[in-house]
């Protein structure tokens, strides 16, 4: 028990009392509205008191950081230690376009690198694909073959700084490119560290960033899970990823339910697929969360989350290794709360969600430029972005206490709830037969269109506030500054492209492609192969066109 | 005349995948009481204007936050005239800055709803502009 009998008695006894007083003031000081709730819609109390936490038990539930269950972080000393990684998600144009924006984000301060890719890169075209046409560069960097890749590498440290990549459907062959990358640059694979998004489930639920079925694409996810495990130690194979579920409309209970789920879902594929133990690697399984703009939902899911994971991890799969149950976390404020009125709003909903990543305990942090909501950043916008970070990190004082929010009523009562309903979503989806299962019946996918709906219905209707769309919007129709794509941009990288492949041996090329087919086929990890095809200069699409070919491709059934 | 109902096609053109306001508007379509049929994500133009002439719509509304809707609207609105079908009104939304509207207003696009829109508002546009056709 959290409290001994005495404090639970005086705490209802002052409850009656406040709630006595509470309706004597209800004539001239009622609330000013009848139901108070999170953005997700969980209805909360004005008052939490000791009665909420009452069946709380500090040792096995809350305890101290660097403990099991790790509600209050992974590592014993906190941001003591160590900040979060400053993570800001780059990426336009050619590789020489995004490389420059790297380096001004490495001198300003930035920490690691996160890449955006275009959308043709992404969906696993090449730049003169028809299906291409105007996309090329514009949502992120465009890369066709490992010589764009070199460019954009180019003035990295690899041996020192560490890199994400979104990347899903072509994370294969992308993930390829950075270890012939950093072989070419004479860094060992031991040595690289980083990320590859590779987190299939979420496309089919929520991004829609997809190629082939589920079940290919989880084998081949499993395939880079154990390359990872035997060559790359210092890899995440996996970003595990709510973020863009949450984008696409989920409560923030339904992205902690789905995200986690879709982790259990991996697990148990690199488990019977692979047959390696689970200690081998689950260490290197990552997570990727949105902080959205309701300030205490957003830290007590990301607390919650981490308390579910250790819970799943040694309970369910019987991990050993204390690594095992950490659940390590990027975060990224949400797109979905900016506005593109009154747009240096933005700004300040920034500000407030990167609080809450890093009361959530985060290792890691992207924050939004307040123009992203209306084209690619600005160098300026950019920068207000990552001092955000440096702001909370180095002079709010926030960094200097672990798990400061700890022991209050409130936020202990409500990481509890959302524990137990995301409990009970995965509970679900288990009794359905997995994720892919879930998947195939649309489940997932319908949760979610029918939040995203009762949500825009509660903005249009005003029971939600968006200050300056539904609220507070006369005036301020200032404009800023939109970033314009150079249009030049898709011939330069055709041409590049048509240059690569004139300058290359086109049968070596044959070769690794047909014995990339045939890894695809008997079950052999592709990833050896990948690397060898890039290497002789491969392309992206080249790459997934195997895989289109072999494993056929996936149809949006378009459910709404 | 009167009782047919409008055929509306929302539509997600290129390779984008954000469909979050396109199925919302469907269903928003859906519950005032169009007939609504959605494309899903990563349609090309030429799937899309044929898909509209087969289904006999009135009314395409296309979805792009990607960027790329300054060469996918106009090819839309371009392949339909092609095939005869200029009867049919385009509009489109998403992450359209707003020096974008006159290219795409010269190019045929009728009506253009940017984040921010009421969902009440698109649905009376169509219904005060669009006529369904027998």
């Amino acid at each position: 028990m959290y409290f001994t009998k005495a404090t639970l008695d005086q705490s209802a006894e002052l409850t009656r009392k406040w709630e006595d007083e509470v309706r004597r003031s209800a004539g001239t000081a009622a609330e000013q509205k009848a139901r108070w709730s999170t953005v997700s819609d969980l209805e909360i109390k004005p008052l939490y008191t000791p009665e909420d936490i009452a069946q709380t038990d500090f040792a096995r539930d809350i305890g101290v950081p660097g403990e099991f269950p790790f509600l209050r972080g992974n590592q014993a000393t906190g941001y003591r230690g160590r900040f979060w990684t400053f993570r800001m998600f780059a990426g336009m144009g050619s590789a020489k376009d995004t490389n420059t924006r790297w380096h001004m984000l490495l001198k300003g301060g930035q920490t690691g690198l996160s890449t955006a890719f275009d959308f043709p890169t992404l969906m696993g075209y090449d730049s003169d694909s028809p299906k291409a046409r105007g996309e090329c560069g514009r949502c992120g960097v465009a890369i066709d073959t490992l010589e764009d890749f070199l460019t954009l590498m180019e003035g990295i440290p690899m041996d020192q700084v560490t890199t994400s990549m979104t990347i899903n459907p072509p994370a294969t062959a992308l993930w390829a490119m950075y270890c012939a990358a950093a072989e070419h640059k004479g860094v060992p694979l031991t040595g690289i560290g980083g990320t590859i998004q590779n987190d299939m489930l979420k496309e089919f639920i929520a991004q829609k960033t997809f190629m082939c079925p589920p079940e290919p694409s989880i084998r081949l996810i499993s395939d880079t899970v154990e390359f990872g495990a035997k060559h790359v130690p210092k890899w995440n194979t996996i970003s595990i990823s709510g973020y863009h579920i949450r984008e696409a409309g989920a409560t923030a209970v339904q992205e902690l339910a789905f995200t986690l789920r879709d982790g259990i879902e991996y697990v148990e594929d690199v488990i019977r697929r692979k047959g390696l133990a689970v200690d081998e690697f689950a260490p290197r399984l990552s997570f990727f969360f949105n902080a959205h703009i309701d300030f205490f939902e957003e830290i007590c899911k990301m607390r919650a989350a981490r308390r579910i994971w250790a819970k799943v991890m040694r309970n369910r799969f019987r991990a050993q290794d204390p690594r095992s149950w950490w659940l390590r976390f990027h975060t990224q404020t949400a797109g979905c709360s900016l506005t593109a009125q009154q747009p240096y709003n933005n700004v300040v909903r920034t500000a407030i969600e990167a609080l809450a990543a890093v009361l959530g305990g985060t290792q890691s942090l992207h924050t939004n430029s307040l123009d992203e909501v209306l084209s690619l950043p600005s160098d300026h916008a950019v920068e207000i972005a990552l001092r955000t970070q440096q702001i909370i990190a180095e002079e709010t004082g926030v960094a200097g206490t672990i798990d400061p929010l700890a022991g209050s009523y409130f936020v202990e009562s409500l990481t509890n709830e959302m524990e137990s309903k995301a409990s009970e979503y995965i509970e679900k989806i288990d009794a359905m037969g997995g994720m892919i299962a879930a998947i195939d019946k649309g489940f997932p996918q319908m949760e979610i269109a029918d939040s995203a709906y009762r949500f825009q219905k509660a903005i249009d209707a005003g029971e939600k506030v968006m200050i300056g769309v539904n609220k507070y919007a006369a005036g301020g129709s200032y404009g800023i500054p939109v970033v314009e794509l150079d249009e030049q941009v898709e011939a330069g990288q055709i041409e590049r492209l048509r240059s690569a492949k004139r300058k290359r041996d086109s049968r070596a090329v044959r070769r690794d492609l047909d014995d990339l087919k045939a890894a695809c086929k008997t079950g052999q990890n592709v990833m050896p192969f990948c690397i060898a095809a890039v290497k002789d200069m491969a392309t992206v699409q080249e790459i997934c066109d195997v895989y289109r070919e072999v494993f056929g491709e996936y149809r949006d059934p378009g459910l709404y | 005349m009167t009782d047919r109902k409008i055929r509306i096609m929302v539509a997600k053109p290129g390779l984008d995948g954000h469909d979050r306001g396109a199925r919302v508007l469907a269903r928003a379509f859906r519950d005032a009481g169009f007939e609504v049929i959605y494309t899903g994500c990563h349609q090309s133009p030429e799937q899309i204007a044929a898909a509209a002439i087969q289904e006999d719509i009135d009314v395409v509304g296309l979805s792009c936050l990607s960027g790329a809707h300054r060469y996918l609207f106009p090819r839309i609105v371009e392949l339909l005239k092609e095939q005869g079908a200029d009867d049919i009104t385009v509009i489109g939304g998403g992450i359209i800055p707003e020096q974008d509207f006159p290219l795409l207003y010269e190019a045929g696009i009728k009506a253009i709803f940017t984040p921010g829109a009421k969902l009440d508002a698109i649905v009376d546009w169509i219904r005060t502009n669009i006529v369904p056709r027998n």
